[in-house]
């Protein structure tokens, strides 16, 4: 029902996931697609579930023993929920950028190599190659190229952002998970977000929850609109901007909520 | 629909809504005042006329900046957003309807000195009979947010631009049976395609309440008047 393009290739699917929260239902049966090399907006208010769906989708929820997830979510045909799922390689291949800016209280540089030796052993060079990569990547490395060994907490809230997107980006993942990256970043350093994530798609496909609405307007192609933890429709972020299908989410996206 | 969480993003919408049905009460005056005035040869109402129109002009700049200023503080969206959009474009159809009443009634000031033809003015009437229809019919479709009656509109101005054929040839035989009839049917001439003009503008207004109404356009092509005279001219 929800596949409004079938032209397109499939990077992830979520096939009628429903997700608990100890007894609570948090998701109910969720179908939805994630095309390659597209950014996918979720948008809805507070509660509805997109978050915990961001977290299913790299088995965050995994942490906590009461949390669980039925049903599937594959990755290039996988279902990563399958028990035997290896979640170190998972996190790798599926990553994610939180909310506020996360550094860990080491240099700039250590911030980024502390990834990539979680999953590879790569000569000084090779590594020195690929820290270089991910900044340039994330449109850090013109900012922070000569002072790399210096404390990543010294950077501006957008810097640390965008240190973070390297820091996510350097373990080369497939999909990125964004939640609320620009919610605590000012209007400058959202926009330099906002175009490095659409740079970055040519590269990853990219899921961003968010609470801007204009945000998502601006940078995804498609978007699903959640409430109370249902899907309740997902299209073309075109199509979901002008001329949505279901009432609520028109009400949602013109500010006439409850 | 409900209300917006933000109420004074109501009152907005509402004060635009308002001031449209300004705007249409009051081009819908100027083009009786000014179909009156040449009927009856009435100077005195085509000089009033003609002095109204900048009320209609300052409404319209009125409110393609408040749409402006809405747009900018509330990044509208579906259904607002279309709503804005229609605002604008209607306010710029009706004032573009109160020029073209206004020249009606400049004309008829005009050919105040002419030898009168009163006959030749009859067929001009039943175009303005049909062009008020369409502009009454398609201000309630735009204040009723009535598609279907917005889509008849679309489709009727075809019998206006076949009065307007009928209006020309008519014209163009007064004026060979008396060359001292061109001057004043010459000038009729032109009342004719502002009368058809007024036509056009009730029609891109329904195509803005379809749009408005449903967020689909209509299609590219509307039916047109059989005649060659119908052709798209210039303004």
């Amino acid at each position: 029902m929800n596949e409004v393009n079938a032209d397109l290739a499939l990077k992830m699917s979520i096939k009628d996931l429903k997700f608990y929260y100890g007894e609570t239902l948090a998701l109910k049966n969720i179908n939805l697609p994630f095309y390659a090399n597209k950014v996918t907006a979720m948008i809805g208010p507070s509660g509805c579930g997109k978050s915990t769906l961001l977290r299913v989708l790299n088995r965050m929820y995994d942490l906590y023993p009461k949390q669980r997830a039925e049903g599937e979510v594959l990755l290039d045909g996988t279902n990563i929920l399958a028990r035997d799922q290896d979640l170190n390689l998972l996190r790798a291949r599926v990553g994610m950028v939180f909310q506020k800016p996360t550094p860990f209280p080491m240099t700039i540089y250590d911030n980024i190599a502390f990834g990539i030796k979680l999953y590879e052993k790569l000569p000084k060079k090779e590594l020195d190659d690929r820290i270089e990569a991910a900044l340039k990547g994330a449109a850090l490395w013109n900012e922070v190229s000569s002072k790399l060994h210096t404390s990543g907490l010294s950077l501006s809230g957008g810097q640390q952002q965008r240190l973070c997107i390297a820091r996510t980006i350097a373990v080369k993942p497939e999909v990125i998970l964004c939640d609320e990256p620009c919610s605590a970043l000012d209007p400058i350093s959202t926009a330099k977000v906002e175009e490095l994530i659409d740079e970055l798609k040519s590269h990853f496909t990219i899921i961003i929850v968010t609470h801007n609405m204009q945000q998502a307007a601006r940078v995804s192609e498609y978007t699903a609109f959640m409430y109370l933890g249902e899907l309740i429709e997902f299209d073309h972020t075109s199509k979901i901007f002008t001329l949505p299908e279901k009432p609520q989410t028109q009400n949602y996206i013109t500010g006439r909520f409850g | 629909m409900s209300d917006h969480t933000v109420r004074a993003y109501d009152k907005e919408l509402e004060i635009l809504g308002r001031k449209i049905a300004e705007m249409g009460g009051i081009a819908e005056k100027m083009l009786s005042d000014a179909m009156d005035a040449l009927a009856s040869f009435d100077l005195d109402l085509a000089e009033r006329t003609v002095a109204v129109d900048p009320r209609l002009d300052l409404l319209q700049r009125d409110i393609e900046e408040q749409a402006i200023l809405t747009i900018a503080r509330r990044q509208p969206m579906a259904v607002d957003l279309r709503e804005i959009v229609a605002a604008i474009r209607v306010s710029g159809d009706l004032e573009r309807v109160g020029d073209l009443a206004k020249n009606i009634a400049k004309r008829t000031l005009k050919i105040s000195a002419e030898p009168r033809i009163p006959r030749a003015i009859i067929g001009l009437k039943a175009m303005h009979e049909h062009a008020a229809t369409l502009l009454k019919d398609v201000l309630d479709a735009y204040a009723q947010r009535d598609a279907e009656r917005a889509r008849r509109v679309w489709t009727s101005d075809m019998q206006l631009d076949s009065l307007e054929d009928s209006v020309f040839r008519d014209l163009l035989t007064f004026m060979m049976e008396d060359p001292r009839n061109i001057s004043f049917c010459a000038h009729l001439l032109f009342c004719s395609k502002n009368i058809e003009r007024i036509g056009d503008h009730s029609t891109n207004i329904a195509e803005t309440v379809v749009y408005l109404v449903t967020g689909e356009p209509l299609p590219v092509d509307r039916p047109k008047g059989t005649g060659a005279l119908s052709a798209p001219q210039p303004v």
